[in-house]
């Protein structure tokens, strides 16, 4: 194996290691706030490795063999990276606005200021 | 100035998902393809990106944003990865949601930060309030439960976001 197959096999390492722990997340947390943060942002971050590893093949071999169809796969999943740095964060907003506004509250939840401005929108005491 | 913006980046988003399709570079027939799409896309969204549009194609703003992501937002999401792996296996938590004062001007800069807060794991917004310069920020381990600033939420967010969406 070559220097930059270690850098390859080590980012799908992070990867598998963090994908993991998301699914791990939302085992081990018990309501829908505290599960988002597993499940979207612990797999964001492998994901962005596992990209990376895909880059850093296709720039690679784009070296050796000189053929376009590496620069292709090279800047597509740049695009796909990009989209879904802008898109996830956007996706886990909408869930947790959602889940708010539908009467899922946090549990075990120490101080919980987003209810008392929905409240005091409503016009009730908080 | 909507229009040229809006074709300059559709054109450029073509030109890399066309890269490397016959050689190294482009053949005629897809650049006429993506000018004629990127017309089409610029013309119906020229009213869509709204006020200051010349902003998207400052190339030191888009520098500027290229060494944001690589720099501190990723170290952010490094450190911060950690800490929710620590949480996660010793199911340490302490959620809850906060109330973020904010000082921002523009819906660009609301845009940026509450999306590095929600990258960088442990912090999620779940809703920005422009009229009352807030985030509601779910936490997944409330250090402080009424901040007075975002910087114990996100440390040097508020500064880049402040100076990006400018």
């Amino acid at each position: 194996m070559t220097g930059i197959e270690y850098v390859i096999y080590a980012f799908l390492g992070i990867n598998i290691a963090f994908n993991l722990l998301g699914s791990f997340a939302l085992h081990r947390f018990s309501e829908v706030y505290t599960r988002l943060h597993g499940a979207t942002k612990c797999t964001t971050f492998g994901t962005i490795f596992a990209v990376l590893a895909v880059i850093v093949h296709a720039v690679n071999r784009l070296n050796i063999t000189g053929d376009p169809k590496y620069l292709q796969m090279a800047l597509h999943s740049l695009v796909a990276l990009i989209a879904l740095l802008l898109t996830n964060p956007t996706g886990a907003h909408a869930i947790a606005k959602a889940a708010h506004l539908s009467g899922v509250k946090p549990v075990r939840a120490v101080i919980d200021a987003y209810e008392v401005k929905l409240k005091r929108e409503r016009g009730e005491s908080p | 100035m909507g229009f040229i913006v809006s074709f300059v980046w559709s054109f450029m988003l073509w030109l890399m998902l066309t890269a490397g399709t016959k050689g190294m570079l482009w053949s005629p027939e897809e650049i006429v393809a993506g000018i004629i799409f990127s017309t089409i896309v610029a013309y119906s969204t020229r009213n869509i990106i709204g006020e200051k549009t010349t902003r998207f194609l400052n190339p030191i703003r888009l520098l500027e944003l290229v060494v944001y992501s690589i720099g501190p937002l990723f170290w952010g999401m490094v450190k911060a990865n950690f800490d929710v792996a620590y949480r996660v296996i010793t199911g340490k938590i302490r959620p809850g949601i906060v109330r973020v004062p904010v000082e921002l001007e523009n819906d660009a800069q609301y845009t940026i930060l509450s999306n590095s807060i929600t990258l960088t794991p442990g912090t999620l917004t779940i809703d920005a309030c422009p009229e009352e310069k807030a985030l509601y920020v779910h936490w997944i381990y409330v250090r402080e439960e009424k901040p007075k600033s975002s910087e114990p939420v996100s440390g040097s967010f508020e500064k880049w976001a402040r100076r990006l969406g400018r």
